[in-house]
């Protein structure tokens, strides 16, 4: 069984070169700026472990820390989204079995279950990035309108991207 | 005997969680001690060459601005030349060299990543130590103040952008000379905060929000901004001022960063008074 395929360490780096060349330099007054690269931590395999998806969730927010001088902050953030997965595949409804090497995308597990189970994760992202950007109480309202904001775009992107590059299934 | 297994398992995630957290907070909070390891150098030097190719390509989408920008400024400087002017003194006119010294050097840079959407915006200069560049110079362009330089590499530099958390500039307003600070408090990257100016004094929108020279950073006089929003909290002491930034700080492409040659004589000076060297 194949636990982390060539396909995942490919869409790692494609996304963080989209990331930061393209959807970081969107911004509508401030209020978005969709965070695409979640969706690497979306789409590892259901099986993936544990150990695997928090490190390789950090390493990416890492590198996108990098390129924004943002130390730390992405990383901590995704790695928290990553934390979230198990919880948010649950609450979505997991698979009953994995043996049929389902993948967690629209593909094989339909429209509403990616649309919930990529809500949690997103809310979580956004929610604690904003917080540590900020981390002043005074901000709160602000940081209520970025979270809200950034999730509604990011997760509209993500379904987007989705249902563009979805693997077709027989 | 699996049950334990699994047990552990389960936690064991929950740790790495916690160490990997723990981590990148250390990151954050420490942000000034990684800006001086090794590694940072090391890894600006790559993200730097890797953002420089891909400027190389997106800078021709704003060649037209750009063009527009520096010709306007080319044109306001060629009005200050002496051959445009001329002397209302009937007396001879001589230069004397002596008499000027320069305080301010400019050195002109390229941005190749610049962000206005967080919360502390950082923007990339393809200049670095080797071109002269250090940590707390100043960088303008030709429509006004942009950031100050807080970290340098090899060959690149990372700028604090005034749409930063951590971005305090002196500054006044020029009508009536009076002191404040800008700051950024997040949201709108056109507008900034003007604050610590007296409530008393008369502010007008419209007015202009220059530097004030005070900062041992930043030359006196260059533009930061016009006044749009005068607000005061009842019983506050001070003005909190909204004003639009006179540059376009989400379409940076071409800066200048600005070096004080008098910058340690005036800190050496200050550390006297500090110290106490000098009777208060």
């Amino acid at each position: 069984m194949e636990k982390f395929p060539g396909r995942d360490i490919a869409r790692f780096f494609i996304l963080i070169v989209v990331q930061v060349t393209m959807l970081d330099h969107i911004n509508l007054q401030g209020f978005a700026n969709p965070s695409l690269y979640l969706y690497f931590i979306l789409l590892l395999p259901f099986e993936v472990a544990g150990w695997m998806l928090l490190l390789s969730a950090f390493l990416i927010g890492f590198g996108i820390d990098s390129f924004s001088n943002s130390v730390g902050l992405h990383a901590a953030a995704a790695t928290a989204a990553a934390f979230v997965r198990p919880y948010a595949i649950k609450l979505a409804g997991a698979p009953a079995e994995y043996e049929g090497n389902l993948k967690p995308g629209i593909g094989d597990m339909g429209l509403r279950w990616f649309f919930a189970y990529t809500l949690v994760v997103v809310f979580v992202h956004q929610f604690s990035l904003y917080m540590l950007e900020s981390l002043r109480l005074a901000e709160a309202g602000i940081i209520l309108v970025k979270t809200i904001t950034g999730t509604v775009f990011t997760l509209a992107l993500i379904v987007v991207v989705e249902y563009l590059f979805m693997r077709k299934r027989g | 005997m699996r049950h334990i297994l699994a047990f552990i398992w389960k936690h064991s995630f929950f740790f790495l969680f916690l160490t990997l957290e723990f981590i990148a907070l250390i990151l954050i909070a420490n942000r000034s001690f990684y800006h001086r390891s090794v590694f940072s150098n090391a890894n600006d030097n790559f993200t730097g060459s890797v953002l420089t190719s891909w400027s190389g390509i997106t800078s021709y989408f704003s060649l037209k601005q750009e063009n527009k920008l520096l010709s306007a400024e080319n044109a306001r400087l060629m009005q200050l030349l002496t051959k445009s002017q001329v002397s209302n003194d009937t007396a001879s006119e001589y230069v004397n060299d002596t008499l000027y010294k320069q305080q301010y050097t400019y050195t002109p840079a390229q941005v190749i990543n610049n962000s206005a959407s967080r919360r502390d915006n950082y923007i990339m200069l393809n200049k670095g130590r080797r071109m002269g560049i250090k940590p707390d110079m100043a960088v303008i362009n030709p429509q006004g103040i942009v950031g100050t330089v807080v970290s340098v590499s090899e060959n690149f530099s990372w700028v604090m952008s005034l749409l930063n958390k951590h971005s305090r500039i002196s500054a006044r307003i020029e009508r009536i000379n009076q002191m404040g600070t800008v700051i950024w408090e997040g949201g709108n990257p056109a507008t900034g905060t003007l604050i610590d100016i007296p409530a008393h004094v008369k502010v007008l929108p419209g007015d202009s929000i220059t530097t004030s020279g005070y900062s041992n950073i930043f030359p006196e006089g260059i533009m930061i901004g016009t006044v749009e929003e005068i607000t005061v909290d009842k019983g506050a002491h001070f003005y909190t001022i909204y004003f639009r930034f006179s540059a376009d700080l989400n379409s940076l492409r071409h800066v200048y960063v600005v070096g004080n040659l008098f910058r340690e004589e005036q800190i050496e000076l200050s550390k006297k008074i500090i110290n106490g060297e000098v009777p208060r």
